[in-house]
């Protein structure tokens, strides 16, 4: 049977993958034969595949993924929100040339995109989205959650904002505008959530101790010192 | 084009799922594939509006039915082969084709690094005038290309106000298909939640869309 389907591939000409997935949908038995069909198999061969070929050395694939997983999170981003609330000055950078302003904390994007910061307020409430793939501010918050990327999210936050906000127990007024982001281009956006009450005792890096990640990306408020979230 | 990866506006896709304490990389290989994709890229021999579109042409099934990074790993496997960086062959058995001559220089991760460092282009171009100005009425235009492109099918012929340029980009709808770069001037336009959704949206809601001169017309 093997023998046959290889054949098959050959005589249809196959030049992407693509067109091997839909035949394997039509020989399902075999998958496992040709591609493994489960995903950490299929990158171990396809990571040996480019490193023996020379294309790339594993320790860029290293340096990437340890970058990525360990050195960039929300905590950068938490650090620029705590700088804005503690520096009218800085804050005023912020909202006027928001890659400047980070890349003073020595953040930088090496994306291509570029930064807009967005302020909540007491009557105006940002969120953030993209409805067409997974766009999310990597510099300042890391990897996007699973649930950022969900068709879930993308497809109700711009229409059913309040709706979204709600299940992340964020209810809003109906006099409160909300400003919904939908990161279609290469800008990339994070809000400055508002400064919660009873937080002018403390430092600049308790504040920033209390940003969330949701925060930023606005499906939550940043709460006050020893609330429940 | 008219794809499934425009899911603004559903209305059936369930709750939101919040994890909580997530990690980044819910298995090692999703870390591995997250690598591998940034490595190829830094190759050059596709852009990221491309590796979009490759995204988008996955068969509507298998969109919906993979996960987020099984999406990453089927598109590396397509592009790798598309742009001859391995043959089909080597991707079947894992092993490199007997006469394939070997790749050099190999992306390390020195210069990984770099590329991560790298500042980001600039946005400005006086070079290149806007076609529409701050504050100005304008219509998102009703267009169905069959390629890649970054106008939603909910904004489509709707009318919104710029409230910003941001100076000049790529257009994706030409660079995915490696038709040019077509720099145009990306602005931010907000559109009232009630003209994208009809009179059950909330009146003070509004959603901003990044949209190039192309996809403009004046309202």
């Amino acid at each position: 049977m093997d023998a046959t389907r290889r054949g098959f591939l050959a005589a249809a000409g196959l030049s992407a993958a693509q067109d091997l997935a839909h035949a394997q949908d039509q020989n399902h038995d075999h998958d496992h034969q040709v591609v493994p069909s489960d995903p950490a198999l299929r990158v171990k061969a396809l990571e040996s595949l480019l490193v023996e070929k020379g294309l790339v050395d594993r320790a860029a694939l290293d340096l990437l993924v340890d970058r990525f997983e360990n050195k960039v999170g929300p905590r950068n981003g938490a650090r620029v929100v705590a700088r804005a609330w503690v520096d009218p000055a800085y804050k005023k950078r912020l909202l006027t040339d928001a890659p400047s302003a980070i890349a003073e904390l020595g953040y930088t994007s090496g994306q291509g995109e570029h930064m807009l910061v967005v302020e909540n307020g007491p009557k105006i409430h940002n969120l953030v989205v993209c409805t067409l793939c997974s766009c999310y501010p990597w510099a300042v918050l890391g990897l996007p959650p699973v649930w950022y990327k969900s068709t879930a999210y993308r497809s109700r936050a711009v229409i059913d904002p309040r709706g979204v906000l709600r299940e992340f127990g964020t209810e809003l007024d109906d006099d409160v505008e909300i400003h919904v982001w939908d990161s279609t281009a290469e800008l990339r956006y994070i809000v400055l959530p508002e400064r919660p009450a009873r937080t002018e005792n403390l430092s600049e890096e308790q504040l920033a101790a209390l940003v969330t990640r949701d925060a930023m990306v606005g499906v939550s408020r940043v709460q006050p010192p020893g609330a429940f979230a | 084009m008219n794809g499934v990866h425009d899911v603004g506006g559903l209305q059936d896709m369930g709750p939101v799922q919040h994890e909580k304490e997530e990690p980044v990389f819910h298995a090692p290989w999703e870390g591995r594939i997250y690598g591998i994709d940034r490595a190829l890229r830094f190759i050059g021999k596709w852009n990221l509006d491309a590796w979009r579109h490759q995204i988008e042409l996955l068969p509507p099934a298998d969109y919906f039915r993979m996960t987020y990074y099984e999406r990453w790993l089927q598109v590396n496997e397509q592009l790798a082969v598309k742009h001859g960086l391995v043959s089909p062959k080597e991707l079947e058995t894992g092993l490199p084709d007997q006469d394939s001559a070997k790749a050099t220089p190999a992306l390390t991760a020195a210069i990984a690094a770099k590329r991560l460092g790298r500042g980001i282009p600039s946005s400005h171009d006086p070079a290149i005038p806007p076609r529409f100005q701050v504050g100005q009425r304008v219509r998102a235009r009703n267009m169905n290309p069959t390629g890649h492109t970054r106008l939603p099918r909910y904004a489509r012929a709707k009318q919104g106000i710029i409230t910003h340029d941001h100076g000049v980009y790529l257009f994706p709808d030409t660079n995915a298909h490696f038709q040019g770069e077509k720099r145009q001037h990306v602005y931010s336009v907000r559109f009232a939640a009630r003209e994208l959704w009809g009179p059950t949206a909330s009146p003070r809601d509004s959603v901003h869309l990044d949209m190039w001169d192309d996809y403009l017309e004046h309202a």
